[in-house]
């Protein structure tokens, strides 16, 4: 791990259980998903964020309901952080007419206005330039919101991502690229991808300011994620938070598919022992606001809500045939 | 009220700078936004009664960039960009055909993209492979986007509008040639109905659908092709997709015969599916085999010299028309002869005076 990282413990411990909290949601959410997959009636591709779960609370800790995100493929973290419903999420990935899309879009395109999840988009880097445009149109109107694009290391390696922060940048635009760093891009290690540096001068080279922080720290990701907001939302232009972390499962599905080999074992094990949820547990139980009885009754508490939240989504209608044909056109 | 005949260029810049003055939603963004002689002169002073921020300079980065516009019409604002050849927004496409012709339907109906990509076809001077594409029909491919054509300067301005008023995604292919046409254009703010064709001729003997500066060309057949005896009726389709085809439908029945003239390539083309179309519905009314007349199935050359026959052209319209109809060759001979005779010595890589009308 890199020498940026800061440690949880300068984070208030009420906030701190708050955090732990929804990661540990997030996680139980992922492993339902993961569990109930071979009853084949999730009938879309899935992309866990198990592991990665501290980018998506840190970052959206430090949002407003007002602001906008942008994200990718492995998006449920993100739409659930960013106030979406975990029933519309389901249903969606379910194929049924309650879903966030109604269906249209299975678990690659949660979004929700409501919340300011603007879109998921899963072509990489694809959905970066849609938010430094949103920015751009809050800049022109006046308004005080951000905008937030998640992407991960690979969309650094797309021309997406320099056209937009290009633009971004030139123009001062209220927008945070944050990126979680994971390491592979499906089979393929970041060192096979790219020349080794450090990513932060991607952005640097740009004028873009960047924060870079261990990922599997909640604490520390908000942290950053609180400066790099301030930043942006003080009118000083965008920012940059790279936070590194780990994808546990395979790139896409419910399994763990270490058996391939592509990755060492040593690594896996390395970041399993790196648990965000270890990390953020470990700070709690040292200041005594966390202890098994807590723990428990938190985890009883989210195996009752995604319970019932699974058996909602499951009873809910697919949608009609001849609703396929609707919204071409505006 | 007294004529004011000016050229589409002029009357798209009218419609571009009205819009930006009457909606500060509208942006207008283009890799030379404020260059002395703008996107052919159709940005100049657009910016004038607008707000400042209105008029967007483009670095060079045309995915990026169409995918700012598209998350800044998720917004609400109504960007138009100019790409000064088709082929730029080739690097756009991703944007174009994933985010701006899905968004609606993805977020079931959440999203609006009302977004303008105006890209211009160059032709003569050399422009070669990579600079004269018209490429409607890839776009015209994608459900979610409008693709529209204009010809004509009136109605040009007023497509554009409407262009820009609409809650979609909207390519506009404007021809570089079709710039110079001219025509009577009212003055003022104005929106032209992107419902579909247009009929510019009345004829019984066969339909021709032509696009963008085809339509001139055609045009120009069916007068000659009237001095022989034979009544051309001929469609400026306008409006590619989405593609309304009642009015063409009508016509071959009372024709019999159907020919299409692209400015694109004749294979895949907007031919092709305009052909397919009214093959399969109103194939008990057709009288000849339906034509299509395009590019060759090879890319642009630059030079003059491999230029001729590459185009089709009003002579070439009136010869594929004549076969059709089995007129006498002499008879189509001396109407095809009157048509190269009427074009002079003029070089082939220039557009006809002709062209410029006034329509």
């Amino acid at each position: 791990m890199d020498d940026h990282a800061s440690v949880a413990s300068e984070i208030e411990p009420a906030q701190l259980l708050r955090l732990h909290r929804q990661m540990l949601f997030l996680r139980m959410v992922e492993e339902a998903i993961a569990v109930r997959y071979a009853e084949q009636e999730m009938r879309c591709p899935v992309h866990l964020s198990v592991g990665q779960e501290a980018a998506a609370v840190g970052v959206c800790e430090a949002l407003l309901k007002t602001d906008h995100a942008f994200t990718t493929h492995r998006c449920h973290a993100h739409y659930l952080m960013k106030g979406g419903d975990l029933v519309r999420m389901l249903a969606e990935i379910f194929g049924k007419a309650d879903g966030c899309v109604g269906g249209r879009g299975g678990s690659m395109h949660l979004m929700d206005r409501d919340c300011g999840l603007e879109a998921s988009v899963p072509i990489v880097g694809a959905s970066i330039p849609l938010a430094v445009g949103a920015a751009l149109a809050d800049r022109l109107d006046k308004k005080d919101h951000i905008s937030v694009a998640f992407l991960g290391d690979a969309a650094l390696e797309e021309g997406a991502f320099y056209e937009a922060a290009n633009f971004a940048s030139l123009r001062k635009l209220p927008v945070l690229f944050a990126c979680e760093n994971n390491l592979y891009s499906c089979y393929t290690h970041l060192d096979q991808r790219q020349p080794s540096r450090n990513l932060t001068a991607l952005p640097k080279a740009h004028g873009i300011r960047a924060w870079e922080v261990d990922g599997n720290d909640v604490g520390a990701v908000h942290e950053a994620a609180h400066e790099a907001v301030t930043h942006v939302r003080s009118g000083q232009g965008p920012a940059f938070l790279l936070m590194h972390t780990y994808r546990w499962l395979e790139h896409c599905g419910p399994d763990n598919d270490d058996h391939l080999q592509y990755r060492p074992e040593e690594e896996y094990g390395l970041w399993r022992e790196r648990c965000p949820l270890v990390v953020s547990a470990a700070s709690l139980r040292e200041r005594g606001v966390l202890d098994d009885a807590v723990e428990d009754a938190m985890r009883a508490e989210f195996v009752t809500r995604i319970d019932e939240a699974f058996a909602a989504a499951k009873q809910a209608p697919l949608p009609e045939p001849a609703a396929a044909a609707g919204h071409v056109y505006a | 009220m007294p004529e004011r005949i000016i050229n589409l260029a002029e009357a798209l810049r009218e419609c571009l700078a009205e819009s930006a003055a009457r909606d500060s939603n509208v942006l207008v963004l283009a890799e030379g936004a404020e260059d002395p002689v703008p996107m052919f002169g159709t940005l100049r002073d657009v910016g004038e009664r607008a707000t400042a921020e209105q008029v967007i300079e483009m670095p060079v980065a045309e995915n990026g960039l169409v995918g700012v516009a598209i998350g800044a019409a998720m917004m609400g604002k109504r960007p138009v960009v100019s790409f000064q050849r088709v082929e730029f927004a080739l690097l756009a496409f991703e944007q174009i055909v994933n985010n701006a012709a899905k968004a609606h339907y993805i977020s079931n109906g959440e999203h609006k993209v009302p977004l303008v990509v105006r890209l211009v076809v160059g032709r003569g001077w050399g422009q070669g492979p990579e600079h004269s594409q018209s490429l409607e029909s890839v776009f015209a491919a994608f459900p979610g986007l409008k693709v529209i054509m204009p010809a004509f300067p009136a109605d040009g301005k007023g497509m554009l509008a409407a262009a820009i008023e609409d809650d979609n995604p909207v390519i506009v292919i404007e021809h570089r040639w079709c710039h110079y046409t001219t025509g009577d254009v009212p003055a003022g703010y104005y929106t032209e109905s992107l419902d579909g064709p247009r009929r510019i001729r009345e004829g019984s003997d066969v339909t021709i659908v032509a696009t963008s500066y085809m339509v001139l060309e055609a045009m120009r057949a069916a007068d000659a092709l009237a001095a022989a005896g034979v009544q051309a009726e001929v469609y400026d389709l306008r409006v590619v997709r989405p593609l309304n085809l009642s009015a063409i439908e009508e016509s071959v029945a009372r024709t019999g015969r159907l020919l299409t003239v692209d400015t694109g390539h004749h294979m895949f083309g907007v031919g092709a599916e305009i052909v397919a179309q009214i093959a399969q519905r109103r194939f008990g009314d057709l009288t000849a085999p339906p034509r299509r007349l395009g590019l060759p199935d090879h890319p642009t050359p630059s030079s003059r010299g491999l230029v001729p026959g590459f185009y089709p052209d009003a002579a070439r319209i009136a010869e594929e028309v004549g076969d059709m109809l089995a007129i006498p060759v002499d008879k189509v001979a001396g109407v095809v002869d009157d048509l190269r005779r009427l074009r002079g010595d003029l070089p082939i890589d220039v557009p006809d005076p002709f062209f410029k009308g006034p329509f």
